[in-house]
């Protein structure tokens, strides 16, 4: 009964996403979408990834992350690179093939950063965690800043606050790559997307997503089950972040220049007002907060100024509304019995422990 | 068998950690618990001292003692929540320094709270599956791939969370959120999603708060039953004497963190030591 | 070593900026227990409330930092009231969204108010500076009376939570909310009142950070915000002479850092100093450890 109830829900999940993109592609081939409408489906699949991944680790694993926009950056520029290298020294024609390649790179390359941070990061507790994630974005986006990457032939070359490399340049310190090839499709996004969910959804149902789970509720009742609490906290944040990075990859090479500027901390804020707004801990929310919210300031041009703004008063609502018991009431009522995931998890304050 | 005599006996040299508690039946295998001199301090206060306890492999034993006596912590210590700063414990004769709760746990010790502490946001039967998490396990790939293994594991996991279930006639709320439980039935999942843990020590943290006289009937009832079912100990902190009294075979009883008294119910219901800092209260009431 | 002696008289005034940015962290940590990140954008505030107080209306320096006193006490009680009391049961997470949320809105606010371009924010203090080594090393008025600024504030604070009912309320809201409640202390008038405080510090600190590093933004509060809470985490939590010290060594190696290793990197050192704190040392230089109860 209870399986039943949740493959459905996630199934109505994939069947919203495949319908979103038959849509789209309709519309595309009739010539009903504006040509900036259609420059934003590969950001909307970016952002859709990026939102279910923060999901994993904010609503799942409970723990506030402010950083991942800093993986985001680091899969864009390994994509790059990796992208430039394969057609540079292999001369591998296949744009396909290349991006698919690119996007795993990314994903590894984030992943390996995943684990280096997750190690300091998941020993510390509460608001203490997320102000270090923060740190590591902040971090990120600086060292960035000051690598060089070139490509000689088929050798890449690498360095450190050092701007004289030899062949062509592919990454610049702080002005970035420029030139990229932009092979990011759609159709490719669209599989990301597919590729994110199955990923989250089995993780969620299956042995290691109940442990995450139980981590998240409570720690200490966790350990006393024998549950290494670490581990399990760990996977989710290395698993949201090589999703972060293979999103980061396809958003690398959809622009024809990159720089680490544009993977600022807003960027992290804006996938969290996503997160949010969709419900933490409901992946089906996140999917559609991040697909309007990205395309919605692209219809209402005028409303660019406030947009901002208006996130961040979205943000403060949202959380005083699920906060409020009479709300909550009232939601639990209209929405009785919700899958584990959908709740408002409860995060013990960092100082009391 | 005789190699765990030999070890007991030669453990008389120190002062005597235990007067004869264990009951006949356990006493030709390895006890499931033995503290020795155990203590801890915060902060130059001593919480608990000296604290010496051998528990039989099927025995029911009592912890009591007044409010901030130390119980909880003595839990605590056992459970390497908190580390001992003396003593040691071993557990089925196997020495637990330096490990850590994950460890004790998959040791053989299980416990439930004193202030409940479910998985809240999850299932009834997703809590106990927790419990299951060392018994039934596959890899975070086959999981995210549901490969065969997946399919056969969840299965076995489901049929074992709702055999558990059934001991306290839960298996009907199995798809209900933990948290949303009555309280009885949350101390009562508890102590199901402990037993998961397959322990062979269970520690239970006044067990019966909060319950009416005939909840607490039940109660006592099950405890022997699982007991007798799981051959198992059982270690409880307990502020209902008739339930300590009841169904424990030795008692232990602290104050000020240091143990005033151990023997059967009849041996601390008569000494005056206990009915003095205690249980004279209680008489009179 | 006259170039290294002007790197430390900068960092110890940018560290002086830390410190009084910091005081109000902790404060509002220490009693609220709660990382009020919106705490950097009304420095902002205050600054931008001094620059058109003097600009605009031509007030005297002394007013506009008064009346950016006044503006951002106001302000931070606000705050207070309208989104963080109502989440006072709520779990750490939706705190912390909700001020990250705050933090936005006000840089939302100022930008639509001011608009993007920095102002030139003209320093409050025109009194001389001290030369030294023929003119070499230079200390401006604003670095000492920075300096001096911070001394004044923290001995300021420090009688306050020792010796007034108010400041002793607060040390007992901080430890335990509700005990302190029932000995009849109003937890809620505490709280205001903590950040109150910390608002009006954070005006000051505004003026102070605008006038040694004179180009005011929407944006201007939000880093030297996550670095003073850097500070307090490194001084411990909740801590006033830990929050001076965390402030001023922060300030000092920031600068020598940037001085010395790279420019580029100088903000990172910062961050990868709170990161090996929380992780050594989490309860700080001079905080306590807290244990959770089981």
């Amino acid at each position: 009964m209870k399986m039943k109830k949740k493959t459905l829900s996630n199934l109505i999940t994939y069947a919203i996403v495949i319908l979103a993109f038959v849509l789209c592609q309709w519309l595309i081939a009739s010539g009903r979408m504006t040509r900036s409408l259609k420059g934003q489906m590969v950001p909307i699949c970016v952002y859709v990834v990026m939102a279910v991944s923060l999901n994993l680790v904010v609503g799942i694993s409970g723990e506030l992350s402010l950083g991942h926009a800093g993986f985001m950056s680091v899969g864009a520029f390994a994509g790059v690179i990796a992208s430039a290298w394969m057609a540079g020294a292999f001369a591998m024609e296949n744009e396909l093939l290349r991006l698919l390649l690119a996007m795993v790179v990314g994903g590894v390359v984030a992943g390996v950063a995943g684990v280096l941070i997750g190690i300091p990061v998941l020993r510390l507790r509460g608001d203490y965690l997320a102000i270090v994630t923060l740190a590591f974005g902040e971090i990120i986006r600086n060292v960035l800043n000051c690598l060089y990457f070139s490509l000689e032939g088929s050798r890449l070359h690498v360095s450190f606050n050092n701007p004289n490399l030899p062949g062509t340049i592919l990454v610049n310190g702080p002005n970035g790559a420029k030139d990229v090839a932009k092979i990011a499709t759609f159709p490719v996004g669209f599989a990301l997307i597919l590729f994110t969910l199955f990923v989250v959804l089995n993780l969620i149902n299956s042995r290691s997503g109940r442990a995450i789970m139980a981590s998240r509720d409570n720690r200490i009742a966790a350990e006393a089950m024998g549950i290494n609490v670490t581990k399990y906290k760990m996977m989710a944040f290395v698993t949201s972040a090589v999703l972060a990075g293979m999103a980061g990859a396809l958003y690398g090479l959809n622009f024809s220049t990159i720089t680490a500027a544009k993977f600022k901390f807003d960027t992290s804020i804006l996938v969290l007002v996503f997160v949010v707004l969709g419900g933490i801990g409901n992946i089906r929310g996140s999917i559609i907060a991040a697909a309007l919210l990205t395309v919605l300031p692209e219809l209402l041009r005028a409303f660019n100024d406030y947009r901002m703004l208006i996130y961040a008063i979205v943000l403060i609502l949202v959380m005083l509304a699920t906060n409020n018991p009479t709300i909550r009431g009232l939601f639990t009522r209209l929405v009785p019995q919700k899958h584990s995931g959908t709740e408002i998890v409860e995060a013990k304050g960092g100082a009391e422990e | 068998m005789s190699e765990s005599i030999k070890r007991r006996s030669a453990t008389k040299m120190v002062p005597a950690p235990s007067h004869g508690i264990i009951p006949e039946r356990d006493l030709l295998s390895t006890p499931v618990l033995e503290a020795r001199h155990l203590g801890i301090e915060f902060g130059g206060l001593k919480a608990v001292e000296d604290f010496n306890l051998i528990i039989g492999k099927t025995e029911i034993a009592g912890l009591i003692g007044p409010n901030g006596a130390g119980k909880t912590t003595v839990f605590n210590l056992l459970t390497k929540v908190y580390q001992p700063t003396m003593g040691t414990i071993m557990v089925n004769g196997r020495d637990t320094a330096g490990m850590n709760t994950v460890q004790a746990n998959k040791l053989g010790i299980a416990r439930t709270f004193q202030n409940i502490r479910l998985f809240d946001n999850m299932t009834v039967e997703d809590n106990v599956r927790i419990g299951l998490h060392n018994q039934i396990r596959y890899g975070m790939f086959t999981g995210i791939l549901r490969m065969p293994g997946y399919w056969k594991q969840e299965r076995q996991q489901h049929l074992k969370a709702l055999e558990l279930l059934s001991l306290f006639d839960m298996q009907d709320v199995a798809n209900v959120r933990a948290g949303s439980l009555p309280y009885g039935a949350q101390r009562r999942l508890e102590i199901v999603r402990a037993l998961a843990t397959n322990p062979s020590l269970l520690l239970l943290d006044e067990p019966a708060a909060g319950m009416n006289p005939h909840e607490t009937e039940e109660l006592m009832n099950n405890i022997i039953k699982i007991r007798d079912q799981f051959q198992i100990a059982i270690l409880l902190i307990e502020h209902d004497m008739n339930l300590v009294m009841g169904i424990c075979e030795g008692i232990c009883v602290l104050n000020y963190g240091k143990i005033i008294a151990k023997g059967t119910a009849e041996e601390v219901q008569n000494n005056p030591v206990v009915i003095e800092a205690y249980l004279g209260k209680k008489k009179e009431g | 070593m006259v170039s290294f002696l002007r790197f430390l008289i900068n960092g110890i005034s940018l560290g002086s900026v830390y410190a009084v940015i910091a005081l109000g962290y902790t404060m509002v940590y220490g009693i609220a227990k709660m990382l009020n990140f919106a705490h950097g954008d009304v420095i902002m505030v205050g600054a931008y409330i001094s620059y058109c107080a003097m600009q605009y209306m031509g007030l005297p320096p002394i007013v506009s930092v008064l009346a950016a006193m006044v503006v951002c006490t106001a302000l931070g009680v606000i705050i207070e009231g309208l989104a963080y009391r109502p989440l006072r049961q709520a779990a750490s997470l939706s705190v912390l969204i909700t001020a990250i949320g705050v933090s936005y809105f006000l840089q939302n606010v100022a930008l639509l108010i001011w608009g993007s371009n920095p102002k030139n924010f003209n320093s409050v203090f025109s009194v001389g500076a001290i030369r030294l080594f023929g003119g070499e090393l230079v200390i401006t008025s604003e670095t000492m009376l920075t300096i001096a600024a911070n001394i004044v504030i923290m001995i300021a604070l420090t009688l306050f939570t020792g010796r007034t009912k108010m400041g002793k309320a607060m040390r007992a809201v901080s430890e335990d909310k509700g005990a302190a409640e029932l000995m009849g202390i109003n937890v809620n008038r505490t709280i205001s009142m903590t950040f109150a405080i910390g608002s009006a510090l954070a005006a000051i600190a505004g003026v102070l950070l605008c006038s040694a590093y004179p180009t005011l933004q929407p944006t201007t509060g939000s880093m030297p915000g996550i670095k003073a809470f850097t500070a307090a985490v490194f001084g411990g939590i909740g801590s006033i002479p830990g929050a001076m010290i965390g402030g001023l060594l922060l300030g000092v190696i920031e600068i020598l850092g940037k001085a010395y290793i790279s420019t580029e990197l100088g903000d990172a050192l910062v961050f990868a100093m709170l990161i090996i704190v929380l992780l050594f040392k989490p309860a700080g230089l001079m905080g306590k450890p807290m244990r959770e109860k089981v």
